[in-house]
């Protein structure tokens, strides 16, 4: 899907946005509300518009860059992968796609889960796919993960001033099964067992940090995904709409979707 | 330019904030409330072992989150306050937790431009038992139980798995310290040592619960 969004003489200020947004603090994570408005004010010229700035003439929702704001989340277990992701993308308050697919497929059994800036991962996931794609036809076999995590690092990591990208690459490889990276905004790499991102992720690290357990099966793990990913989305106003979910093995890719009255309930939600 | 070469250490300049994690549960007779104990200036840590588990009254606790200045002062007032309002007052029994609360909330609102602290009022009466409010910048919610802080944004998903309505004193307890745990364990402006109250009927018991004994969960 192709999305362009207007910005009628505001493109300089788009930039602005964007250094601006690296700098404030992450969603959700503030202690005092009036520090958190002092910091967004300071770092933005008089000119340029700010979250608070109400203006009739033009909707939020064109002055705000298209982000996807949201949750995903990946766990390996034994002969592959579990990635699963909300599908809302947001511009301001308003909700652009309600039935996005965040999981993109990088190489056969190579997926991304992309959060942040939806032009920036949307870019980046296709330049990778190229990439990967020439390596691959160059070894005459199936890339490694960690060699698509690398390709994502290396482009989030250069052009980390310019860029807002949250990308988790997950799949499987003969040679070390099924693996999971985390590339973060700023473009460091990891390989984790579980990992989660987004601007939900923060409400479902207690969750995360208490259910995981290593060795469970690719069932388990897809309740548990579901189930995590539904608690975010519960939580946060720019995540929410239908659970998408992709195992990743040996056999191939079988993707997934839970609609909004087949999500698990809780009892306080 | 003495000033460039030498810089000011942040925190002689920031504001002192309990960056934390507070929760308060009610269970069938009593409320329990949980608090971490690590107060921050900037990056530093001023006090490893404060105890934001602040007594309003005997059976009426409540939980400090915020400017530390801020919380610590409304605490003061409102116990103040309710000591005046049970000595004058010809009740023999104890004030209700919701004239606590409700005393909590009329400063938080009527100051909400210059304070920033979020209190948990919670405890017991004889008219309602157990209760938990939450006064978040003037407002006033009776709620199952409450969450706050910075490290409460980390645990909003663990707590709406694990609570179910009606849990024993021990069960409360145990999902307070494992909430406060978790919370612990992803936010860096709340550690320490977690404390816990208990409050019933017969009284209030204050609990601490040291680093290694807090439960371990898996951390990546």
């Amino acid at each position: 899907m192709h999305f362009t969004v207007v910005f009628s003489g505001l493109s300089g200020v788009c930039d602005r946005l964007r250094q601006a947004r690296v700098r404030t603090p992450a969603a959700g994570s503030f202690s005092n509300v009036v520090s958190v408005k002092m910091a967004t004010v300071l770092q933005f010229p008089a000119s340029v518009s700010t979250f608070n700035n109400y203006n009739d003439l033009y909707p939020d929702w064109t002055q705000r860059e298209v982000s996807t704001g949201t949750t995903i989340m990946a766990v390996e277990f034994e002969g592959g992968v579990v990635i699963g992701a909300d599908s809302r993308t947001t511009t301001g308050a308003y909700i652009a796609n309600r039935v996005t697919d965040k999981l993109t497929p990088i190489h056969e059994r190579i997926f991304c889960c992309r959060s942040g800036s939806a032009a920036d991962t949307q870019a980046i996931a296709d330049a990778v796919t190229y990439q990967l794609g020439f390596h691959s036809i160059e070894l005459d076999e199936a890339p490694l993960v960690q060699t698509a995590a690398s390709l994502f690092r290396e482009m989030c990591y250069r052009y980390r001033e310019e860029l807002m990208a949250g990308i988790i690459v997950a799949g499987w490889d003969p040679r070390r099964g099924g693996q999971v990276y985390t590339v973060p905004v700023g473009g460091m790499m990891t390989r984790q067992p579980v990992s989660v991102g987004g601007s939900g992720s923060s409400y479902i690290y207690g969750y995360v940090d208490s259910n995981y357990r290593a060795g469970m099966s690719k069932e388990e793990c897809l309740k548990f995904t579901a189930e995590a990913l539904t608690l975010a989305m519960e939580r946060d106003g720019s995540s929410g709409g239908v659970v998408r979910l992709a195992v990743i093995s040996e056999q191939g890719v079988e993707r997934q979707v839970i609609l909004g009255n087949q999500l698990p309930k809780f009892s306080t939600v | 330019m003495s000033e460039e070469l030498f810089p000011e250490p942040e925190w002689l300049s920031e504001e002192v904030k309990t960056g934390t994690t507070i929760i308060a549960v009610t269970f069938d007779g009593g409320v329990v409330l949980g608090s971490d104990s690590r107060v921050s200036a900037g990056e530093s840590v001023v006090n490893r072992v404060m105890n934001k588990l602040s007594p309003l009254h005997d059976k009426i606790y409540c939980a400090l989150s915020g400017s530390a200045a801020d919380a610590q002062t409304i605490a003061e007032i409102v116990n103040y306050q309710l000591d005046v309002h049970s000595y004058l007052s010809p009740m023999s029994y104890d004030p209700l937790v919701c004239s606590a609360a409700t005393l909590v909330k009329n400063i938080s609102y009527k100051y909400k431009e210059e304070l920033s602290a979020h209190l948990i009022v919670a405890g017991w009466d004889r008219k309602k038992g157990g209760q938990v409010y939450a006064t978040l910048n003037g407002l006033l919610s009776r709620q199952p139980f409450a969450i706050g802080g910075s490290g409460s944004f980390y645990i909003n998903g663990f707590v709406d798995a694990e609570y179910r309505k009606n849990m024993t004193k021990r069960e409360s307890q145990e999902f307070v310290v494992n909430a406060l745990t978790l919370a612990m364990g992803r936010d860096g402006s709340s550690g320490g040592v977690a404390y816990v109250v208990t409050i019933d009927k017969d009284g209030a018991e204050e609990k601490c619960v040291l680093g290694n004994e807090l439960p371990k969960f898996f951390d990546e």
